[in-house]
């Protein structure tokens, strides 16, 4: 049957006013480029003429969305779920921009809106339809997720026919069918083998899940039960939010509902000007902040040829913070994709700022997507925040985002103290794992996997007032905690021999970072289990600030075919508590068994059977300002509280210590300042004058020497066009002749390493990102999509 | 909302009591809060030149009798204009020797140092410890903030620079 064009015309969009979806996006966006407001709100109207009611709405919106998340999480079995609360629900516009969202992992107030801007740019509203009561679930990497097992459920609302708004809701799924158990897998060096992927699918109709979506998806996965119960978690706080929404439309009309939603955006957009005008510092801000993927190593098993390489990504970050308020973030410098699962959509990163800002710049509920709208991300194309690859993996994006984040935070903290906030200044978030993963039989005689969470209470970054808090938070989820280890051995056929705080992970400094702290696991009624590591081990993933040191790398310890049984039986010593000094271990002499202790922190699956042991080590948070500065009373509640060794607290904070006779130590304060004055001696004596350094340093540059992980993160960030200005500035740095360059043939020549990626990067744009892709991409606010707008649009 | 001037010196102190202090991270920012903390350090510094902008708890942005803007460390060591990387001027110490990042990690809690380096930034007078960077070897030094100073007095404060 064919359809008459003048029959297409008069077909009535689902928006506002019978338009399109896409109208009203494209509307939506030129409006705001053109004034610089959103959607050319110049006036707040509805606030302004009816403020109580405004506020009425939001606040009634804000409580409803936490109630479905606080109520809708009982329905979950997952401890990820139910106990670290990896949940949140936003309130979406109809073309798809954040208006309203809950707490809990709200990075997703960006993520969730691509996949709605993904739907509306491709057209769904024609095919497969967009109708009251349909469902529709994505976890796409490649349209804005940040990894596989994030998974979102959308719900449009309709009023009388008319899209009136979306509710959207996220889990973090235990497992999601990736090449390996657990929610992040290592192995993954493609999409393919990041676990199943749904790309913004309608799963159901009047509101009841069909019948080949239940069929699929519960065998996509190896926890159905888990992954059945996320689901129905997700689809009740939708429900909940879509019930308020109609009560609020039919209290308050269709016309008052419209202008809340845009209103909150523009006040939000204007809110982050203010807040930038009255806390920060015009200017330019710069930082550095780089991840490891160490690929070629005995513990990462059989991983493709291509893939198994050694090296470091570069993430550096430049703020400009303009005199009208406004800012341009730019990811410029930032190493290309790899063979790793560690890529990241960009919205991630333009989303995911946004939860530290709620932390620091916007600390109120109010956390919705306009203030994008007063900022321009610049993120190169072909680089692992913006790969522009359709194949490439994103199982573990958060290893890269984490690190480069720290660097966002010293940035602004620069601001702050210039500013005089002290109180909000903060060294960096930590590098929250080391996630332990994997999967096999569980001690109910079920297949099972996990992820165990206690990474969502890393050491925070100190401040310039106090100390980081001790193993707390995560920069993801403030909320998180290391959950109970009675629930942890619930859902997980390990028992706890040890919990302990984390000597030395803390950076160093005036005040230190908060403290990590580690946890020793004993395998106990499994059978054919796996586990697997993730964690930074060869990089410092922070860094202090104004003279504070990184807090510590990491390194994982398992033990092997131990004689535990043997010795519980016979009531003799066995590892306990924690591994409190490396430099001389405890563990290795209480047990007998085949060891692994290496910084090697990221492995693949490796066996584990009952009595084998393995350690989780959660990172601490970086330090501020000179620990000579320290004062003398809090190292010594350091060394007391286990927080420091007393060896190292001698060599970092120049204390003079020693030890009574029930083993407390004490600091001796005369003596302490004499060795404070000795120590600053010797740093003139060890140091030299930069310039000096600058000039030595460049005859290593010339030459290229530096070791391969390093070369392989220039060579793979000069290689990218939109890198061009940061080859320029390298260049100018080091004085180097014209023609110098580092490109991944050098490598190959230098090393002998063969490299596989670039030739990616000269496909055409649209193997590269199909067209599919790029509409959706349309949409974020890079500096494509301001152009000269955001010149223009001057405050 | 406003602070007194001492407890502004207690929270550069780090003294400040918590309810204050969490006070001051829940609620709006005090604006006036610019000028009394520039009057505390100006009053702690040792010597007469006005300070525009702190960098650092070392570190100054300041203006000098004769209208030069240097950066100025704590103890009156200069850096040179403001506009100029002050690490250019300071002494620097790398660890990129297992030995050197060793003496102040344990064992297998220290980055390689075939991957990334920590360089420990020195006033070349007082040898307060003013920046440490970690980045990969042959990074050029990083010039962390260049505030643009005539927004912020002209435009943000009001008031001439």
């Amino acid at each position: 049957m064919s359809m008459s064009k003048e029959h297409v015309n008069v077909k009535q969009g689902i928006g506002w006013d019978g338009k399109t979806l896409k109208e009203m996006r494209e509307e939506v966006d030129n409006l705001t480029r053109e004034t610089g407001h959103y959607a050319g709100l110049k006036d707040l109207e509805f606030k302004e003429s009816d403020p109580i009611t405004y506020e009425k709405l939001f606040y009634r919106l804000r409580g409803g969305l936490v109630d479905a998340r606080e109520t809708s999480k009982r329905v979950a079995a997952s401890p990820i779920v139910e106990q670290e609360g990896e949940l949140c629900f936003t309130l979406y516009t109809p073309d798809g921009d954040g208006v309203v969202t809950s707490t809990g992992i709200i990075i997703h107030v960006g993520t969730m809106g691509a996949a709605i801007k993904y739907m509306i740019a491709n057209d769904y509203e024609d095919n497969p339809g967009i109708e009251d009561g349909d469902i529709f679930i994505n976890n796409d990497g490649h349209v804005g997720n940040i990894h596989t097992c994030d998974i979102q459920t959308m719900i449009p609302i309709f009023y009388e026919g008319e899209l009136i708004a979306w509710a959207a809701g996220v889990t973090h799924a235990i497992e999601t069918g990736g090449v390996s158990p657990g929610s992040m897998p290592t192995g993954p060096v493609t999409r393919f083998g990041d676990g199943y992927y749904v790309t913004c699918r309608k799963v159901a109709k009047n509101f009841e899940l069909l019948g080949d979506w239940l069929a699929e998806s519960k065998r996509a996965v190896r926890t159905t039960r888990y992954w059945t119960l996320d689901e129905r978690t997700r689809q009740a706080g939708c429900m909940r939010i879509r019930e308020l929404v109609l009560d609020i439309v039919d209290e308050y009309g269709v016309d008052v509902w419209r202008k809340f939603m845009r209103e909150s955006l523009e006040d939000s957009r204007r809110q982050l000007i203010s807040r930038i005008k009255s806390n920060l510092i015009p200017g330019t801000y710069r930082s550095l902040s780089m991840s490891d993927v160490p690929y070629d190593h005995e513990l990462m098993g059989d991983l493709p040829e291509f893939a198994k390489l050694n090296y470091s990504v570069l993430s550096p970050n430049k703020i400009t913070v303009q005199g009208d308020g406004r800012w341009k973030i730019s990811a410029e410098g930032t190493s290309r994709w790899g063979w790793h699962p560690y890529n990241a959509h960009s919205v991630t990163y333009t989303s995911g700022i946004w939860v530290m800002m709620t932390q620091t710049l916007m600390p109120n509920e109010r956390i919705n997507e306009g203030p994008m709208y007063a900022t321009l991300f610049d993120l190169p194309k072909g680089s692992w925040i913006s790969p522009m690859n359709r194949i490439t993996a994103h199982s573990f994006s958060w290893h890269f985002l984490w690190n480069a984040w720290t660097a966002i935070w010293r940035s602004m903290s620069r601001g702050y103290f210039a500013r005089g906030f002290l109180e909000e200044v903060n060294a960096g978030n930590a590098a929250t794992v080391d996630f332990l993963m994997g999967g096999g039989i569980n001690q109910y005689g079920e297949i099972h996997a996990i992820n165990s969470f206690e990474p969502a209470a890393s050491g925070t970054g100190a401040s310039a007032i106090k100390d980081g808090i001790d193993h707390t938070a995560a920069v993801w989820n403030p909320e998180g905690d290391q959950g109970d280890m009675e629930t942890w051995e619930r859902v997980e056929p390990m028992l706890y021999l040890g919990r302990a705080k984390k000597r030395n992970s803390a950076g160093y400094g005036k005040y230190r970072g908060g403290s990590g702290f580690e946890s020793l696991r004993m395998m106990w009624n499994s059978k054919d289990w796996n586990n697997f590591h993730n964690g930074t081990g060869y990089i410092f993933a922070d860094c202090g600030l104004m003279g504070g040191y990184p807090a510590s790398t990491g390194y994982i310890w398992n033990a092997h075919k131990t004689d535990l049984k043997k010795r519980i039986e016979e009531g003799l010593p066995f590892p306990q508590g924690g591994d409190y000094n490396p430099d001389d271990p405890e563990w290795e002499k209480k047990l007998n068994a085949e060891f692994t202790r290496t910084k090697q922190s990221f492995t693949s699956e490796q066996l584990f059977k009952d009595y084998d042991m393995t350690s989780v080590y959660v990172r601490g948070g970086p330090g501020f300002g000179d620990p000579l500065d320290r004062k003398m009373d809090d190292v010594e509640a350091d060394i007391n509280d286990g927080i420091v060794l007393p060896h190292y607290a001698e060599k970092v904070y120049g204390v003079v210590i020693e030890q009574d006779e029930k083993s407390k130590w004490h600091v001796d304060k005369d003596k302490t300042k004499e060795r404070r004055k000795e120590i600053l001696q010797e740093r003139l004596d060890r140091g030299t004058s930069t310039r000096e350094w600058i000039k030595q340093e460049r005859n290593k540059v010339l030459k290229k020497d530096a070791e391969f992980p390093v070369l392989y993160a220039y060579a793979t960030s000069f290689e990218l066009e939109d890198n061009a200005p940061f080859l320029e500035e390298f260049k100018e740095f080091w004085d180097l002749p014209e023609d110098w360059t580092l490109t991944p043939k050098d490598i190959e020549e230098i090393t002998g390493k063969y490299l596989q990626g670039s030739g990616y990067l000269n496909t055409p744009e649209e193997e590269q990102f199909p067209e599919d892709l790029q509409r959706a991409s349309r949409h974020w606010t890079t500096s494509e999509w301001w152009g000269d707008h955001w010149t223009k649009s001057n405050e | 909302m406003t602070y007194t001037k001492e407890q502004i010196a207690h929270l550069i102190d780090g003294t400040l009591d918590w309810d204050t202090t969490h006070r001051m991270l829940s609620n709006p920012k005090d604006e006036n809060r610019f000028d009394k903390y520039i009057e505390i350090l100006q009053e702690r510094v040792k010597w007469d030149d006005q300070i525009l902008l702190p960098l650092g708890p070392h570190l100054y942005i300041v203006q000098k009798n004769n209208g030069d803007r240097v950066t100025k460390c704590s103890c009156g060591n200069e850096f040179g204009n403001y506009k100029e990387n002050w690490k250019l001027n300071a002494t620097i110490f790398v660890r990129n020797t297992k030995e050197d990042l060793h003496e102040i990690y344990p064992r297998l809690m220290h980055s390689d140092p075939k991957w990334n380096e920590l360089r420990e930034y020195y006033c070349p007078n007082c040898a307060v410890q003013l920046e440490v960077e970690s980045v990969p070897p042959l990074y050029p030094v990083i010039l962390d903030f260049e505030p643009d100073l005539e927004a912020f007095y002209n435009e943000w404060l009001g008031r001439p620079l």
